[in-house]
């Protein structure tokens, strides 16, 4: 078992003809993932060979749903044609729209937020590493060579701290690890990712990493304490981060007193989550909790 | 700053005096001349408070007007120095009243805050009486028409004498929000003044800066640069991600949050050493070649209070041996500008052959460590040893 994503997903690429989205479908090949197809209106009908796979590109998500059976779709396309790429995706009925396009207008992603209500599509990121399953598929942009299947349920808002806690945790191994994003508003949450690897047989404990700015950490701490019972260990980043300043990431700001590292890690050690100070202390807390299950 | 938000408020229909904006006490003087009458004189610097700091003066006379703007002119509030004053028409305000439309990131909408009691005491009033201060989501998908407007205009309970007014300005303001993909879009305060006229008076306006990027090519002009760090600045010439911040250790990362671990991290290593900090936050993204490597080394070594840099790179999509030629490329470049000890750490993708181009190269200034904790350590010794012997 493992969340949202597994062995049988049949992945489309939106964007997959550009160079972000080649370079990224042949390693998603590499990594196992079952990729079914590409989109692009303009080169429909035509065919690129990835990774030594011919993959046929479809003139639409529709399409190329109804021709291959996809499920997930894994968006590539510059910030400006996001939101219309997104909006494609939930008409067609997507199950899982990972969007890992970075630089997309706040503005974009809130009416494709509001676009997504009521239909049944669930959307992970924008501006994420996506979400991998290892040992049975990837959709995103995670190196799937860094950790293996294993008993840990990772949630990160960032890419390259997911890759480094894995690499630190890749004794255990991990059943599913996604990356939501660092922007102001996103598709699948903290809290959503907890849910889910709460109800996962597979999952036995959970990493949470989150940082500054915003609330996110906050409600998942109070949510952790109402609805999870698996043991969760978070860690926090930008304890040094200056007020008013965005840290890279887009929602990455602490503005006043709100949105703090300190403010997040009290949240989370209010409700009995372990903190650590660093990822190698996260992860060697993790390795505490796994070694007396 | 206050006149380029009135200035967007103007170019979408927004019911605002704009004002003259000066950089003299002289150029003040004209500007009241012009104006005639009573005249404010108000500091122009991204920072609230403008007031209390003792930026914002009557002026009953053109050489009051200069008095003023030579006092203001100079003076710095909240760590800004104050380069440019608005000359207005003092219009003194019957009642004062607060209106916004913010990004509601926890709820993923928009959000309207509306008070007719208190403009520019609103957050005194949020606290004394939050009845007051309406909230009234507004869903992106659907936005702020004329019915929307009108609903919001009834929430608040804008008085009758202006709630047409109202209506109007609301409708505009939302296109402000939405034509120029701002976060927040702010009038405070919005007055009623004699005769039942509803202004703008004083606002501000945030931008996304994603948006900003793609879409609106003029805000590139809202940026005032001489406020902004020259570091800082150079950086983003070339196209760097870089925040320049208060301490010794010169850091380099790929992703941002990795970037601000590695913060956290030299912060608690410089405990034991000194007590040094990070002096920035530095993000190469994935594509670390020679030439960002270097383009980033020379920021951070342009700054005089660095003493020793730490390169940490998590090889995901980038391979180690890639970054390790960019650090051996941008210290070819560089030459004897590269003064300060490197530490550097690499691991992930491709990490052997990236430690041994490192190993071979064999530079009097680059130290390798293999984990972070161990690194930050290192990089903060160094750090603590050249302040002590500069």
């Amino acid at each position: 078992m493992s969340i949202y994503l597994n062995k049988d997903s049949k992945i489309i690429v939106q964007g997959m003809t550009g160079g972000m989205g080649s370079k990224h479908t042949t390693l998603m090949l590499d990594a196992g993932s079952n990729i079914v197809g590409g989109v692009n209106a303009r080169k429909a009908g035509t065919s690129v060979e990835l990774g030594g796979k011919e993959l046929p590109v479809f003139g639409s998500v529709k399409e190329a749903m109804a021709e291959t059976g996809a499920d997930v779709s894994v968006v590539f396309v510059p910030p400006v044609f996001t939101k219309d790429a997104c909006i494609e995706a939930i008409d067609a009925g997507i199950g899982l729209l990972v969007v890992i396009t970075e630089g997309v207008p706040v503005q974009d992603s809130a009416e494709v937020w509001s676009y997504l209500q009521g239909k049944d599509t669930r959307m992970i990121g924008p501006n994420c590493p996506g979400i991998i399953t290892p040992e049975e598929s990837l959709a995103g942009i995670t190196p799937h060579t860094i950790a293996g299947k294993g008993p840990v349920g990772l949630v990160s808002k960032s890419g390259t701290l997911t890759y480094q806690m894995m690499y630190e945790l890749k004794d255990y191994g991990f059943s599913t690890a996604i990356g939501i994003g660092g922007d102001p508003i996103i598709g699948t949450t903290h809290i959503d990712a907890l849910a889910a690897f709460e109800a996962d047989p597979e999952t036995k404990a959970i990493v949470m990493i989150g940082e500054i700015g915003g609330d996110a950490e906050e409600r998942a701490a109070a949510y952790i304490k109402d609805n999870v019972t698996k043991p969760v260990v978070g860690y926090v980043a930008g304890f040094t981060a200056p007020e008013g300043k965005t840290m890279g990431h887009a929602g990455a700001i602490v503005s006043g007193s709100s949105g703090t590292a300190q403010a997040k890690k009290e949240a989370l050690e209010a409700v009995g989550v372990k903190v650590g100070k660093t990822p190698s202390e996260t992860a060697d807390l993790m390795r505490e909790i796994l070694k007396a299950l | 700053m206050e006149y380029q938000a009135k200035e967007l408020f103007a170019k979408h229909g927004v019911t605002t005096t704009l004002g003259v904006v000066v950089e003299t006490a002289e150029a003040a003087k004209a500007a009241a001349e012009k104006l005639g009458g009573v005249t404010v004189i108000k500091a122009q610097v991204k920072a609230g408070g403008r007031g209390k700091a003792g930026g914002v003066k009557i002026a009953k006379t053109a050489d009051e007007a200069h008095q003023h703007a030579s006092n203001i002119l100079g003076m710095e509030i909240k760590g800004l120095t104050v380069n440019r004053v608005l000359v207005t028409p003092a219009t003194p305000p019957e009642e004062e009243y607060y209106f916004s439309f913010l990004l509601d990131r926890a709820n993923r909408r928009y959000l309207c805050i509306a008070s007719v009691e208190g403009g520019v005491e609103i957050e005194e009033v949020a606290k004394t009486n939050p009845d007051a201060v309406k909230q009234i989501p507004v869903d992106p998908g659907a936005g702020v028409d004329e019915a929307k407007a009108r609903e919001i205009a009834t929430e608040a309970k804008f008085p009758e004498p202006v709630f047409e007014q109202a209506v109007a300005m609301i409708e505009s303001l939302y296109k402000v929000f939405v034509e120029e993909d701002a976060t927040l879009v702010e009038v405070n305060p919005l007055a009623r003044l004699a005769g039942d006229k509803l202004e703008a008076l004083d606002g501000k306006v945030s931008l996304d800066d994603n948006a900003s990027e793609v879409r609106h090519p003029d805000h590139e002009g809202f940026v005032i640069r001489e406020e902004e760090d020259q570091l800082e600045a150079k950086a983003k010439d070339k196209g760097l991600n870089y925040v320049k911040l208060d301490g010794q250790v010169g850091i380099i990362g790929n992703g941002a949050g990795l970037v601000m671990s590695t913060l956290d991290v030299v912060a608690y290593a410089g405990e034991k050493h000194g007590g040094v900090k990070p002096a920035n936050f530095l993000d190469i993204g994935g594509g670390a070649n020679a030439q960002v490597m270097a383009d980033g080394l020379d920021v951070i070594l342009g700054d005089p209070q660095v003493k020793s840099v730490f390169v940490n790179v998590f090889g995901g999509i980038t391979a180690c041996d890639e970054v390790a030629n960019g650090i051996k490329g941008a210290l070819e470049i560089l030459g004897s500008d590269a003064t300060k000890p490197l530490v550097v750490r690499l691991d992930g993708n491709n990490v052997a052959q990236g430690r041994a181009i490192l190993d071979e190269l064999n530079h009097p200034l680059v130290t390798q460590v293999d984990t972070m904790d161990g690194a930050a350590d290192k990089a903060a010794e160094l750090a603590n040893s050249g302040k002590q012997s500069a």
